[in-house]
């Protein structure tokens, strides 16, 4: 399983006098089973990027390869991409529409053309997975808090049972401990599924505890591709560029600068830890 | 896609138009309007043509972008040409069938209607498309302040039409992120029958309506917070003052409508000598 961006460009309103690049020769490779973030400022092109990963936009330029097949071919069935390939959106929990919950995250496997039970059975295990109590499943999901509506909407692409789930700013808005329960459990979800997980954000510090890869985008193009260590040593261009480093970055770079050996490829609390106890032991 | 939409679309440029007070792009629209139904022969719709094709240029707006309002109402064109062609009665009939008839007069009011509608719309998104919506509400709103001695609540008329309009853009976004989302759960818009894609379109109402409400409800708490009560003893920012080109450009409508009057009324008997001799 792999999907392959080759030389993708995108333009928006065309031949108009509002038309502009939102992507400019994007090729990348994204590989079976990766927890991958990509980053970027706002109107970088993070989600434009995504949008083109499940054939919702169509490329200007470039083609798009999903297990080695170019889904831009003419009798490629989209509409089975998409199942493939689940793309939440950013703020996802205003797409909500059945009257109770259950029925909103079953509405993605009867688009797939399940049976009634298999689509009921996949969503129970969809919303179970997403930690929702069940006493809610019957409630109508526009009577839920914000971060619970976010894990129906979450659960309503799950339950379509993806082999790739691209999260767009699955965080926007919620507080701390939303935060951390939502990226916890994209991360369990990696680990148990072994789903490939594309997480879109603009915060360092959200991304760097998790995932595997990170790609920053800044003006349509990627600027780097590699693990979180490899991409922080470039702090002072991510900087440049209106990104931040995760603070951990910053302490061990100033701690190198005072004269204690620390290891700067670090990304986690955890690990710059270990490393400057290293060097007192 | 939906952000296609030129519905009232303002399309930036640095032109006389552009920067004419809209009080003054508002009656000349109303003038246009009047004058395109003051002629009769090809003279006026020639004048009229002329006066068009100068304003277009000096909109600095790609041609394109106002026939892409037409698209719109191709379907009302055609249907208006059809009945004028063979509903029109006259002397000179130049085909019959069965029951259809149709007439010299017939096709001539026929390409003069279309004309005529082509004009309007062209004329009018010339006028969307130079003034930003606030511009023309404020325009609107000014023009029509006398209209407030007799109770017409014309500020808050204005205040309607701005949020409205404003909204256009915002909701068409919503609609195609909402329609976006539901794809990627698998929805189908597009095949079907009639019953079936109304019912597609049941994922996509719900969520857009819930969202206009609670935009309208935000706006509201909003307007509340920053302490507006209506129009009374609301003062602008940049009041609307007329420069002198603005009075120029008054002054060129009404030479141009007074022609068009003039030749309507005139023209004719002019036209009738010349023949007559």
């Amino acid at each position: 399983m792999s999907i392959i961006l080759d030389k993708v460009s995108y333009v928006y309103s065309e031949g108009t006098a509002y038309e502009s690049w939102a992507l400019k020769n994007v090729s990348l490779k994204i590989e079976d089973g990766q927890f991958i973030g990509i980053i970027g400022h706002t109107g970088s092109g993070k989600s434009t990027l995504i949008q083109h990963l499940n054939g919702l936009l169509k490329a200007s330029s470039g083609g798009i390869y999903f297990n080695g097949r170019d889904i831009y071919e003419e009798d490629y069935d989209l509409r089975e991409l998409r199942t493939k390939v689940g793309l939440v959106f950013q703020y996802p929990e205003h797409q909500l529409f059945e009257t109770t919950i259950f029925d909103d995250v079953c509405f993605g496997p009867m688009n797939q053309g399940l049976s009634k039970n298999e689509a009921g059975l996949r969503a129970f295990e969809a919303l179970r997975s997403v930690g929702l109590p069940e006493s809610l499943y019957y409630q109508s999901p526009f009577d839920l808090s914000g971060g619970q509506k976010r894990r129906v909407a979450i659960a309503g692409v799950l339950a379509m049972k993806p082999e790739v789930l691209i999260l767009d700013e699955p965080t926007a808005g919620l507080d701390p401990k939303g935060r951390d329960e939502i990226l916890d459990l994209v991360s369990n979800m990696h680990r148990e599924r072994e789903m490939a997980v594309l997480l879109v954000s603009h915060s360092m510090e959200d991304v760097a505890n998790y995932v595997q890869r990170i790609i920053v985008m800044n003006d349509g193009s990627v600027m780097y591709d590699g693990t979180p260590g490899e991409v922080f040593l470039h702090y002072k261009e991510l900087e440049a560029v209106g990104l931040a480093a995760p603070q951990v970055t910053y302490l061990m770079h100033e701690l190198k600068e005072q004269g204690l050996p620390v290891d700067c490829g670090v990304t986690t609390v955890e690990e710059a830890r270990n490393s400057i106890l290293k060097i007192f032991r | 896609m939906l952000r296609d939409i030129t519905l009232g679309q303002y399309y930036p440029a640095d032109s006389v138009l552009h920067k004419l007070d809209p009080r003054v792009k508002l009656m000349g629209a109303l003038v246009y309007i009047v004058s395109l139904f003051t002629f009769r022969d090809a003279v006026g719709f020639a004048a009229a043509t002329v006066f068009l094709i100068c304003i277009i240029r000096i909109s600095k707006v790609p041609f394109s972008y106002m026939v892409k309002g037409l698209k719109a109402i191709v379907v009302l064109m055609i249907i208006t040409a059809l009945f004028n062609l063979f509903l029109t009665p006259g002397k000179q009939v130049l085909v019959t069938y069965g029951i259809l008839t149709i007439t010299m007069e017939g096709v001539k009011n026929a390409v003069f209607m279309l004309v005529r509608l082509i004009y309007l719309i062209v004329g009018t998104s010339i006028m969307t498309l130079t003034t930003t919506p606030n511009q023309l509400t404020d325009g609107l709103e000014k023009a029509l302040m006398p209209l407030s001695k007799i109770r017409v609540p014309v500020h808050s008329i204005a205040m309607i039409m701005s949020i409205a309009l404003r909204f256009i853009p915002i909701l068409i976004e919503e609609t195609d992120i909402i329609m976006k989302a539901q794809m990627a759960r698998g929805a189908d818009f597009e095949s079907g029958n009639l019953i079936r894609r109304v019912k597609a379109m049941v994922p996509l109402l719900v969520p857009l309506f819930v969202s206009a409400f609670r935009r309208a409800d935000d706006l509201a708490m909003a307007m509340e917070a920053r302490c507006y009560v209506g129009g009374r003893g609301r003062t602008k920012m940049k009041p609307l003052r007329y420069q002198k080109e603005d009075y120029q450009a008054y002054l060129i409508l009404a030479g141009y409508l007074g022609v068009m009057i003039a030749w309507r009324v005139f023209g004719a008997r002019i036209w009738g000598l010349k023949l007559g001799a």
